[in-house]
């Protein structure tokens, strides 16, 4: 098994606990910290593709690489975004959840 | 590992789409700077300039009727990035032009910086967003390249979440919350299946994978994870959850760009994506389940917008009904391309419910707002009194519902009508079950909000405050843009299929 197939493996696992995260957790908070990890997960699939694409002489294929720096750019500002958002709700109304006090439809 | 040298050349005049892209964007940068009322003022001369470039664009399309492309920096694909506009992508820049700016005309009365006040948070970052939900689509359109793709996503997503918690009230929040996460799950899903394309194939650039792409697992696992992705963003049924509170609670002009224009973007990406970069996944077996999704949404969309006791929410799930219709058109491309027949009309169909639905809703929801600043409330079993009050507004209200449930001459009822041609020569009725019933279930609804709206006011009622009369006519110019698009069909070439790539020979 060479070192890409684990990191693939690691990737694939990161994606899956992420996913089940963003899923199963009724907290905004964790939420945002599963779909960093889920993130992290795809992210790390990214630099698998890099390191695959090895050739002529480097040591990666650079482009998966200027890609990875973007994503993970756009994801911190999204945690950033989610996280400011977190806070005036909680601001507002002294707690930071997503189940609504009113009935649909009223 | 490269694949060879695109036999795509720029062609002359393009540049001008990156000007479509980046003013709106040095629109937001300079009114972040000037700051404070001058930020309405920037906003407006964007939007002039911006109306401008995108009807240069679609006057050099038309003239080379070919498809305009553009490679950033000289750079070609597959290593340089490609801006490209074809027939598609310029009648979506232009519908997204005349719908903000007569969102912009409308929310002048609404968010202008109160006198005396050198900053209102509220209108500071209205502008602001309107420019960049603007720019990101104008990007979504253009860009050839399935990562610049993602970027803009992102961009669109973070324009639109705020948009929904202008007002800084809990449940707006809760609902900005919900939709950015919901948004952040799918882009996510996205760009994993965009890494998944670039490892097998080398390349992101749309024009060269669909020349490249075979039928094989990995091609199949990241044409599901980027569709799930897009359907999360677009809320097609079941991922709809987001949408009704949040597109219900924002202000009446952001609820218009949010329901008329934002879940476009992530739908226009579908569309390029089975259209352009999946011929050989898309098979009809593949897009029945889209339309399946498409049709559940029609049916339980209405159903619970026909059970809604507030206007705005009604207008809410009939979004997610009226979603339902633009996947729809999937399963019968994939069959009319597998038995070799002509699948542009059934294209021209699925694009003109956009533009009409993009009009009819922003309508529908400006005149909601007007209703409610009127009556001070908008639920519907109290509307009476409303008709007199604005009978320019309701009838433009009405005008934009008989346009969603498709009559004549309206542009709803031509693109119904292509599509229902469509599953009649693919022999696929049970779509055509789904659209007519879809049909009945929207005329109740409207029928439901004209009764109510046209009963007489009771005795001693005034208004609770007077709209301006600008206001009503820009509900009632985008209304009649929905009505009278059926005329489209009357010009003498379909612009839809200008440089449209992907068909298959």
């Amino acid at each position: 098994m060479t070192t890409t197939t684990i990191f693939g493996f690691c990737a694939a696992v990161l994606v899956g606990l992420g996913l089940y995260g963003l899923i199963v957790n009724p907290q905004p908070l964790r939420k945002l910290l599963a779909f960093n990890l889920m993130g992290n997960g795809v992210f790390l699939i990214c630099a698998v593709i890099a390191r695959r694409g090895a050739a002529a002489g480097m040591g990666g294929d650079p482009v998966p690489q200027a890609l990875l720096i973007t994503a993970i750019v756009v994801a911190f500002a999204a945690s950033a975004l989610a996280v400011a958002l977190m806070l005036r709700l909680s601001e507002e109304t002294g707690a930071c959840s997503l189940s609504s006090t009113r009935g649909e439809g009223d | 590992m490269l694949p060879t040298a695109p036999t795509i050349m720029p062609t002359a005049g393009a540049s001008l789409l990156t000007v479509a892209v980046l003013l709106p964007f040095f629109g937001v940068l300079f009114g972040l700077l000037l700051g404070g009322r001058n930020a309405e003022r920037v906003a407006w001369a964007t939007i002039v300039l911006g109306v401008v470039t995108v009807l240069a664009i679609s006057r050099s399309l038309l003239s080379t009727r070919a498809a305009l492309i553009y490679h950033l920096g000289g750079w070609a694909p597959p290593l340089g990035i490609a801006l490209r506009a074809d027939g598609l992508s310029v009648c979506m820049m232009l519908v997204v032009a005349v719908v903000v700016a007569a969102v912009a005309v409308y929310a002048h009365a609404d968010f202008s910086t109160p006198a005396g006040a050198r900053e209102a948070r509220g209108p500071f970052s209205f502008w602001l967003l309107l420019l960049a939900v603007w720019g990101s689509l104008n990007l979504i359109f253009v860009s050839g390249d399935i990562f610049t793709l993602y970027v803009a996503l992102e961009l669109l997503t973070f324009a639109g979440a705020p948009l929904v918690s202008l007002d800084g009230r809990g449940e707006t929040l809760q609902a900005a919350l919900r939709y950015l996460l919901f948004a952040l799950a799918g882009s996510m899903f996205y760009l994993l299946g965009a890494f998944l394309l670039y490892g097998v194939y080398g390349t992101l650039d749309i024009a060269l994978l669909a020349s490249q792409i075979k039928a094989q697992p990995v091609t199949w696992a990241a044409a599901a994870l980027m569709t799930a992705g897009l359907l999360a963003k677009t809320a097609l049924f079941p991922l709809h959850l987001w949408l009704p509170p949040a597109h219900a609670g924002a202000p009446a002009a952001a609820s218009a760009l949010l329901s008329g224009l934002v879940i476009k973007g992530s739908w226009f990406l579908v569309l390029r994506l089975w259209l352009d970069v999946f011929p050989v996944t898309a098979t009809p077996a593949a897009a029945q389940w889209l339309a399946a999704f498409g049709a559940s949404a029609i049916i339980i969309g209405n159903c619970v917008a026909l059970r809604q006791a507030r206007l705005k929410l009604l207008i809410a799930y009939s979004t997610v009904a009226q979603i339902g219709y633009l996947f729809l058109m999937f399963p019968l491309v994939a069959a009319l391309d597998a038995s070799r027949l002509a699948s542009g009309p059934v294209v021209t169909g699925g694009l003109l419910q956009v533009v009409s639905h993009a009009t009819a809703k922003a309508a529908m929801f400006m005149a909601a707002g007007l209703i409610y600043a009127t009556l001070g409330h908008d639920r519907i079993a109290d509307l009476r009194g409303s008709a007199r009050a604005l009978p320019l507004t309701v009838t433009a209200f009405v005008l934009a519902g008989a346009s969603l449930v498709g009559l004549p001459p309206s542009g709803g009822f031509v693109a119904k009508w292509l599509l229902l041609s469509g599953a009649t020569a693919t022999a696929q009725w049970w779509w055509m079950l789904a659209m007519l019933a879809g049909g009945l279930l929207t005329s109740a609804y409207v029928f439901i909000v004209m009764v109510r709206s046209l009963a007489p006011a009771p005795a001693g009622w005034t208004a609770k405050r007077r709209v301006s009369a600008y206001q009503q006519w820009a509900v009632m110019a985008l209304a009649q843009c929905s009505f009278l698009l059926g005329f489209a069909v009357l010009l003498p070439i379909d612009i839809v299929q200008i440089g449209r790539t992907g068909a298959p020979p």
